[in-house]
């Protein structure tokens, strides 16, 4: 969103005192464009009113997939390409040889799904290989907190209140992005 | 405190009088004559049902008989034929007392599944628990009655019912079987009785201390208590693990005596995991419904409904490596195991899986409605009954083999046990506060959410 050419850059340096910083600035009805940690912060997309991740339905459908993808290859493969007799039961009908067939089933589910996830996830948070860091403060991969909030004609209003919960550090960078 | 509601009473004893009345007609009933069972099998060709194909052989039999040139040939299949009928006239006989066992067994196997969770809660030392301990300590008080009385029918069976249970508990079938003959240093009633005795004290020890402190722990000062019972739940978990298998090979697969399976002992825990585990839940969201656990929240239920979908899971996964490595192998003394279940038993065989495996599965998958109470209720029916059958399917084809049914003995067998297992659990939900106030974490199970 680029909805104004100043943001406010407030760091902290431990995650409890910027779990509290959040829900304040929330409960004052600021935006918070984004937050950058050094770890995930458990609860903190709650806190900052974020929309549910809709990550595992995408994960579902991924593994089914998979499955469907072996299902296909192992017809193709042990029954209809080249038959094979499985187990001394050279039946060579995939129903009555589907026993066989479970434990790729399951490997290409899960394969499928976890690759697929990983992917679209990366995807999803704009990262892909030779991207330029987006990170505005190279110490927030180390141990800081950076929240940062756009301004509205509001620098003071928003200093005052960041310094009060405990921000290290408060800087208003122009044009971010 | 919890106090028993007397309609929640009520109901318990009625379970258990129409249960009784059930297995006592049932017990009468069975006992039919050579005669009776051969003019059941008769009527039943004629009705074209399910056993019309063994029917129709001694009707072939009866022209080859107008017919006959030779007497041996007639004689011999007029032996099939008493043959025939003798060994259906004794899967009649041990109907009841299997469906009896069956039920006895399902009922203290959730006791115990409930038990080893609640070993591995204190030995975790979990945080998110404590909260729901007391209804599990109340589901264990069955532990101990239920086990002695899965004991005490084995015993029975041998003693008064003509071995109706395990065939190698027959001193004569034992003299004709080379197999069982070596392995009589194992199967022999005493060694079965005298092991029964030893898990069932182990198991009930624990119990019997872990209460014990937890309950001295209520109005202790420190939590020198709680470090006890963490200290015997490591130990209880290393003698469980080993005597749970020695108990599943001793209660249910030694009903099969020539046949055995390496991970039959995990394969029933996983069983008693799940059935445990869902019990847990149903139960605590009966006490929350009265509103007796304020403190039990919407992330309890979720982590509750977890580990039921995790354990249906898992119960799956060992369910299929037993049966897949053995029918890959297909070695004659293996694989009749699974051909009698997949021929003789189709429909609770694969409805089993339906209900163990997928119902769970697709039900208990998304995240959301493992918080819904409903949902968690209609999942753990389902898993309950699912996991019936499958004791069921472990136990029925080596004793009444294909004359199987689900019809008066085994639901008033499962009558009379729901009546005494809710009667003691609920007894027993009433003794102690159902918060166990000083527990070290009860703080951070109040405040667990996901």
């Amino acid at each position: 969103m680029e909805t104004s050419d100043k943001v406010i850059h407030a760091i902290y340096n431990d995650d409890d005192v910027l779990m509290a910083a959040v829900k304040k600035v929330k409960a004052e009805r600021h935006h918070i464009e984004e937050i950058y940690t050094p770890f995930p912060v458990h609860g903190l997309d709650k806190a900052m009113g974020l929309a549910p991740t809709r990550i595992a339905i995408a994960s579902f459908m991924y593994g089914c997939v998979g499955l469907t993808v072996a299902v296909l290859m192992m017809n193709f493969i042990m029954i209809e390409d080249w038959p094979q007799n499985i187990g001394g039961k050279p039946s060579f009908s995939y129903l009555e040889n589907m026993p066989a067939f479970v434990p790729i089933m399951f490997e290409l589910t899960v394969f499928f799904a976890a690759h697929l996830m990983v992917i679209t996830f990366y995807m999803r948070s704009r990262m892909w290989p030779f991207k330029k860091a987006e990170n505005p403060d190279p110490r927030t991969t180390d141990d800081h907190f950076l929240m940062e909030i756009p301004v509205h004609g509001n620098e003071s209003e928003l200093t005052s209140l960041l310094a009060e919960t405990g921000a290290v550090e408060i800087n208003v960078v122009d044009n971010a992005h | 405190m919890y106090t028993i509601s007397n309609r929640l009473k009520l109901v318990s004893i009625i379970l258990m009088v129409v249960g009784a009345l059930g297995v006592g007609y049932s017990f009468m009933s069975s006992n039919k004559s050579f005669e009776e069972v051969e003019h059941m099998l008769a009527e039943e060709s004629h009705h074209g049902d399910g056993h019309g194909e063994t029917a129709s052989h001694g009707e072939a039999h009866g022209n080859d008989h107008d017919t006959a040139e030779s007497h041996g040939s007639a004689h011999g299949e007029v032996d099939e034929h008493t043959k025939h009928v003798e060994h259906v006239m004794h899967a009649v006989h041990k109907r009841p007392w299997a469906a009896f066992y069956i039920a006895a067994f399902f009922f203290m196997m959730i006791a115990l599944g409930v038990l080893a969770f609640y070993a591995i809660q204190y030995a975790a030392q979990a945080g998110w628990s404590p909260l729901v301990l007391r209804v599990m300590e109340g589901i264990t008080a069955y532990l101990l009655p239920g086990a002695l009385i899965v004991l005490f029918i084995a015993a029975l069976s041998h003693f008064i019912g003509h071995n109706s249970i395990f065939v190698w508990m027959d001193p004569e079938v034992v003299a004709e079987d080379k197999l069982i003959q070596g392995k009589t240093g194992w199967l022999n009633v005493w060694g079965f009785i005298i092991r029964g005795l030893v898990f069932i004290g182990g198991w009930s020890l624990y119990r019997y201390f872990s209460r014990k402190f937890s309950i001295a722990q209520d109005n202790a000062d420190d939590n020198k208590n709680f470090k006890k019972t963490f200290r015997i739940s490591a130990a209880f978990l290393v003698f469980f693990i080993y005597t749970e298998s020695m108990m599943s090979w001793d209660w249910i697969m030694s009903v099969d005596p020539h046949w055995f399976s390496t991970l039959f002992g995990w394969y029933v825990f996983a069983g008693m995991m799940v059935c445990g585990v869902t019990t847990i839940a149903l139960i605590t969201l009966y006490l929350k419904g009265k509103g007796l656990l304020p403190k039990v929240n919407d992330s309890h239920l979720h982590d509750l409904a977890k580990f039921m979908f995790a354990f249906s899971i898992f119960w799956t996964y060992l369910w299929f490596s037993q049966f897949m490595l053995i029918w890959y192998s297909n070695i004659p003394e293996e694989v009749t195991y699974f051909i009698t279940r997949i021929e003789d038993y189709k429909l609770p065989f694969f409805g089993m899986l339906a209900m163990n495996f997928v119902f769970p599965l697709l039900l208990l998958m998304n995240s959301d409605y493992k918080r819904v109470p409903w949902f968690v209720v209609m999942a753990g029916i389902v898993i309950l009954a699912g996991h019936y059958i499958d004791v069921f399917n472990m136990i029925m084809p080596a004793t009444v083999g294909d004359q199987w049914y689900i019809g008066v003995p085994e639901i008033c067998s499962m009558l009379f046990f729901a009546g005494l297992f809710i009667f003691i659990v609920f007894t027993a939900l009433t003794k102690a506060p159902l918060e166990p106030k000083r527990n070290p974490f009860i703080k951070e199970s109040e405040h667990f959410h996901y």
